[in-house]
């Protein structure tokens, strides 16, 4: 038989099976966490904060930290996108080449730093100013966390804007303030909004960064100045308990945050295709 | 010496690209409201004199220039000229048509706009008037609010024409500005040219050798960087002087 045929056929079988790999993880992730956390789904457990007893096994919800992991996440992904913004539109217009690439490779090396090494700094910067855990605290350390990523995929987004596109722009007479924020900002509105969704993703999910900052607590928090619960401390707290039932309650909490994921990606999607409209290919 | 009023006097302009000598010492002088024309191989520096004399060519990075370009008799490469104002002045019309990403109506709007227009009824009587201009009005007037990006290529270039137009240049430089267009919409585009030269200078690089014919009262021949040869388009395209040019009309170098 032709070799050549025999290396296509081997490779691209190869290919199709780690494609089914990484499909399979997903699937993997979801059944289990699903099928386990099943038993503990219920209403109740996304209306109510926990009570007495809760993590003994008794009644409650864990609203508490539904709604602080929101508060975190969105604080977080607002305090960013305030900054990343900014960057973003220096790196395209202003910044020399050297400069911007300088700033890259900085903001590469900060998407790599562990969470928890954010979480040890912010709590570092917590303690010289006297603060406690707080929902502030925990904004704080999730913006370092996200800022890197949300800011470099923006860049990169910005990057891929044709020259002839910016050309055109300053040829009517355009100022680069004009360029970045009527132009170049409507072109890439769909790559920028799928920016700030991917850190809002990563934020949400991540647990060591908000561990000593945020703190945790059952009540959902009335400043920014309270502790406050989240969604991947809910899980990690509830599956550390000796009980089988409250280690239920660790994986349908593990649930909640996997369709809030969910459901950020969906409207992502669904938004960028509406904002794609006025695009120019 | 030319007889006509230049609208454009280029002095001794030279550029280099990343060391490479891509201008050497061009001369020109660009009448005023007619059409000249940049001739010349590809890769001869046509374009990239085209975009100095309204300063795109600042865009690109590790461009050195030295020389005058006088418009009006003030050089645009001056310290104290601002260069919002050179570029509203001189227009440009691209090789591909590039609309923003933003409806029709906006488009031909967004020039006024940035240079101070507020008023809605002005801007509406604007967007009218050079969409006419550029042949496209009837063609859009009920779907004004829609995407430019769902223009044809054709319609695409004559929105940016209209766009250009919009901002109230006196001289217009076209880029190749029907090398992406089929046939119909080029002679359109051309047509548009024409009439426009009562009103505008306009200074076009093309390398279609009787798109030239057809549109050109004075033309420039560009060769490896230099100036070769420079008049009127019925001398040059009958009695060129240089062998060069000659080469090139007959279709020996391209």
């Amino acid at each position: 038989m032709d070799r050549r045929k025999i290396e296509e056929d081997f490779f691209k079988g190869l290919m199709i099976l780690s494609t089914a790999i990484i499909v399979g993880i997903l699937f993997a992730i979801v059944a289990v966490v699903v099928l386990k956390g099943a038993p503990a789904l219920s209403l109740s457990m996304l209306t109510q904060t926990p009570k007495g007893g809760y993590y003994l096994g008794k009644g409650g919800g864990i609203l508490n930290a539904i709604i602080g992991s929101l508060y975190l996440a969105f604080g977080a992904t607002a305090l960013s996108l305030i900054i990343a913004l900014p960057v973003a539109f220096y790196l395209r217009e202003y910044a020399s080449e050297r400069f911007a690439n300088f700033v890259r490779l900085s903001l590469d090396i900060l998407w790599g730093v562990p969470s928890i090494v954010y979480g040890a700094f912010g709590f570092i910067i917590m303690l010289y100013f006297g603060l406690r855990a707080c929902l502030l605290g925990g904004i704080i350390a999730l913006t370092l966390l996200i800022l890197p990523i949300m800011t470099r995929a923006m860049d990169e987004v910005m990057r891929m804007v044709a020259f002839e596109l910016r050309e055109a722009s300053y040829g009517l007479g355009s100022t680069k303030l004009e360029v970045v924020s009527k132009v170049i900002s409507r072109q890439t509105l769909p790559g920028m909004l799928t920016a700030v969704l991917l850190a809002f993703g990563r934020g949400i999910g991540d647990a060591a960064s908000i561990l000593f900052t945020a703190g945790y607590t059952d009540y959902i928090p009335h400043s920014l100045f309270d502790p406050v619960a989240s969604l991947p401390l809910a899980v990690f707290f509830q599956l550390g308990t000796p009980f089988p039932e409250v280690q239920e309650r660790a994986y349908a909490s593990a649930v909640v945050l996997l369709v809030i994921i969910l459901l950020t990606s969906v409207s992502s999607r669904l938004l960028t295709k509406r904002w794609s409209r006025f695009v120019i290919k | 010496m030319p007889k006509f009023k230049p609208h454009i006097r280029v002095k001794n302009l030279n550029l280099f690209y990343e060391g490479h000598h891509a201008l050497k010492d061009i001369t020109v002088d660009i009448p005023e409201k007619e059409i000249t024309a940049i001739i010349g191989p590809s890769g001869c520096g046509k374009t990239t004199l085209l975009k100095s004399l309204n300063r795109l060519i600042d865009l690109v990075d590790g461009i050195e220039i030295s020389g005058e370009v006088i418009v009006d008799g003030e050089d645009i490469y001056s310290t104290k000229v601002d260069v919002t104002y050179i570029r509203k002045k001189i227009g440009m019309l691209g090789q591909k048509p590039y609309p923003l990403p933003m409806s029709i109506y906006d488009n031909v709007a967004y020039g006024p706009r940035i240079h101070g227009m507020r008023k809605k009824k002005e801007l509406d009587g604007i967007v009218e008037h050079y969409l006419e201009v550029a042949g496209l009005w009837d063609e859009v007037k009920d779907r004004l609010k829609s995407p430019a990006s769902m223009l044809s290529a054709g319609q695409q270039q004559r929105l940016c024409l209209a766009r250009s137009l919009a901002v109230e240049p006196e001289i217009i430089l076209g880029d190749e500005p029907t090398s992406a267009l089929d046939p119909i919409s080029s002679k359109r585009i051309e047509e548009v040219f024409i009439a426009l030269k009562k009103d505008y200078t306009i200074v076009i690089v093309t390398h279609i050798l009787r798109q030239a014919v057809r549109l050109a009262d004075y033309v420039i021949f560009l060769y490896m960087g230099d100036v070769i040869e420079q008049g009127p388009a019925k001398e040059i395209f009958e009695n060129p002087k240089e062998e060069r040019t000659k080469a090139y009309i007959g279709g020996e170098i391209s």
